[in-house]
């Protein structure tokens, strides 16, 4: 019973299925056979041109000045100093554990944030009725190619006045909602919200906003992780407004480091171990949670 | 958009029983009423106020403070009208700037883009262990572009960098990747690809699984190679994605700021500002040693307009490019 043949589904399962089956069989070009061996090798080739720079920071990190001076090619096996450089950093005048907590709190608060704004935005745009609807939408996506980074004198201007300079609050807030989010929820609750759901929660007597919150979010889930990933990935790695707001008194992480340049840069074994050391929560969530990352993508999120 | 089969009236639920209703309209029928009226504006709310204040109103605030003599530490001072723009007109490291701006874009932009969809249709066959190459292209996405800089700097050393020592393996002349224009920004769009070509790929494999697959069974059946169907109906089909990629790059690779400012340690683009960028430029004007956000702000607006006018010509462009291609895929391919 390993592979039945089309019409003996059509008898058991109905024509529906019986042309589902056929359809499955019928993929001569698409995708269906499986590819040769030199597909294997690029994509091979692809994540490995990937991975050794940073295996290369790592090999650099495990060495020190003297050794990197003589071998411009490190040997592929790690020399044993990498803790002690890791340590160094750590006890540098970059304020390591400050950086990281301060990017901690930061990507944390304003993952949650877009997450719950841009569900909220995306629920109202994609189920509920109200005038001047797709205008709104049109001007959200149209917001994401507007190049805001370089209203960065003014909005330094408003910080210094409000006096958040050095403050997190001057990174948090400008993260708050992004246009991206709202337009990833829309799209994604568009198509997986059935309207039935959040009738029937009406009929039931539910106010808008419980209706969200029992029937949207619930279904809004496997979007809201991945919209919540990417946001947390990238403020855990901007760079340019934490770097020109906050300074090196209160650092993000990336700050931190790249002030390892700017203070040790004959040090190279030091630059790279902090290096190192600051990729690594990021690679630890992308272990984890990587699959998804990739998944959500996949399942059509993106639609254009 | 689903605008045709919007939510019939969701606020009727109170009257489907006419029976026991005493024609009263009580508060929580009005306060239904409100919320149902209010409700779609209040959860949009949230992006529209804090765009205006931390997205738009500074963009325009820009234009403002641009005609102003204004001073990082002293705030504003008297207005000068268009002299800060003549200024920083004046400036060769300006224009520096914007020429070292868009020769890192395309150099990086063009390459990515083709290798994102080469990787992308490898991807979008049917492989053993799908998720794991999947997971192997996107990784480089989630390292920070500062560690990225920094590890690619010390790739591209001038003297005892990796990269120069193997090429002189194989007999060619080490090259100045900080000391000279065009190597410097090769390096600096490597880092910019290293990070983003995998994002891409899984965008545009995204698109190409949507595609219908009759589109290459009707191919198949016209006898076109696997080639061929890449040509006739992967990229035209690909269409709005790369329009998309190609926008959203172009938005973000004019205002590249990370990767060049740490490519050295002092930051500021080089000896001769050849790897200088113009939001760089920004920065060394408004927070290095001129202090000076009236001219910051010029050159920002100028940037913005230069950004704008671009992303018409390319979506225009992009769209006509594509279209040509798919009417012409259409021909063929379409029953």
């Amino acid at each position: 019973m390993s592979a039945p043949s089309v019409p003996v589904i059509a008898q058991t399962a109905g024509k529906g299925a019986a042309r589902a089956a056929a359809r499955k069989r019928s993929k001569v070009g698409g995708s269906d056979r499986r590819p040769g061996w030199v597909t294997y090798v690029i994509l091979a080739a692809a994540i490995i041109a990937s991975i050794l720079p940073l295996y290369y920071a790592f090999l650099l990190a495990s060495s020190n000045s003297a050794y990197i001076a003589q071998h411009p090619i490190p040997s592929l096996i790690p020399q044993g100093e990498f803790f002690d450089n890791v340590s160094r950093v750590l006890n540098s005048d970059i304020q390591f554990w400050k950086a990281l907590g301060n990017s901690i709190i930061v990507a944390t608060i304003t993952s949650l944030s877009v997450v719950l704004f841009s569900t909220l935005a995306g629920f109202s745009f994609s189920k509920l009725r109200f005038r001047g609807r797709n205008g709104l939408l049109v001007f959200v996506i149209a917001t994401t190619a507007v190049p805001t980074q370089l209203g960065i004198v003014p909005l330094f201007i408003v910080m210094s006045q409000l006096h958040w300079t050095g403050k997190l609050v001057a990174v948090i807030v400008p993260g708050l909602v992004t246009a991206f989010g709202v337009f990833w929820m829309t799209q994604y609750l568009e198509g997986a919200l059935p309207y039935e759901l959040i009738e029937a929660s009406r009929v039931d007597g539910a106010s808008m906003i419980r209706s969200f919150w029992h029937v949207a979010l619930p279904a809004a889930r496997p979007a809201a992780v991945m919209l919540g990933l990417f946001t947390f990935v990238g403020s855990w790695t901007n760079f340019f407004w934490p770097f020109i707001v906050l300074g090196s008194e209160n650092p993000t992480l990336p700050v931190a480091v790249q002030l390892l340049q700017a203070s040790y840069f004959k040090d190279m074994a030091l630059i790279m171990a902090g290096v190192t050391v600051s990729i690594i929560p990021l690679f630890v969530l992308f272990f984890v949670a990587g699959r998804q990352l990739v998944a959500g993508i996949m399942q059509g999120a993106v639609k254009g | 958009m689903a605008t045709s089969t919007t939510s019939p009236q969701l606020n009727r639920g109170g009257q489907t029983d006419p029976g026991r209703t005493p024609r009263r309209v009580g508060f929580s029928q009005t306060l239904g009423r409100w919320d149902v009226k209010l409700s779609p504006y209040l959860y949009v709310s949230p992006f529209f106020i804090l765009f205006a204040l931390t997205g738009l109103f500074p963009l325009l605030y820009t234009a403002f403070v641009s005609v102003h003599d204004w001073n990082l530490i002293g705030g504003k001072g008297d207005f000068v009208g268009f002299e800060n723009y003549a200024y920083v007109l004046q400036q060769p490291n300006f224009w520096k700037g914007i020429r070292n701006t868009f020769s890192i874009f395309f150099i990086s932009t063009i390459p990515q883009l083709i290798i994102a969809i080469i990787l992308a249709a490898l991807l979008d066959a049917n492989l053993r262990a799908k998720t794991f190459w999947r997971m192997g292209v996107l990784l480089p996405y989630v390292v920070a572009p500062v560690a990225v800089s920094l590890i690619f700097g010390k790739l591209f050393a001038d003297q005892s960098g990796i990269i120069n020592t193997l090429l002189g393996k194989i007999g060619i002349d080490p090259i100045g990747w900080h000391a000279q224009v065009l190597p410097s920004h090769v390096a600096i769009a490597t880092m910019v690809d290293f990070r983003w070509t995998g994002y891409n790929t899984l965008i545009l494999l995204a698109a190409m699984q949507a595609i219908p697959r009759d589109l290459y069974e009707a191919a198949v059946l016209d006898g076109a190679s696997r080639v061929r169907q890449f040509f006739s109906v992967t990229v035209p089909m690909l269409r709005p994605t790369i329009i998309f990629v190609v926008i959203t790059s172009t938005i973000g690779g004019l205002q590249i700021f990370d990767e060049p400012r740490l490519f050295d340690q002092t930051g500021q683009g080089g000896p001769s500002r050849q790897w200088m960028t113009a939001t760089m430029y920004i920065y060394e004007v408004g927070w290095g040693n001129q202090k000076s956000f009236g001219r910051a702000s010029a050159v920002a607006w100028i940037l913005f307009l230069i950004i704008v006018v671009v992303g018409i010509i390319n979506f225009s462009l992009t769209r006509r490019i594509s279209s040509d291609e798919s009417s012409k895929s259409r021909k063929k391919v379409r029953r």
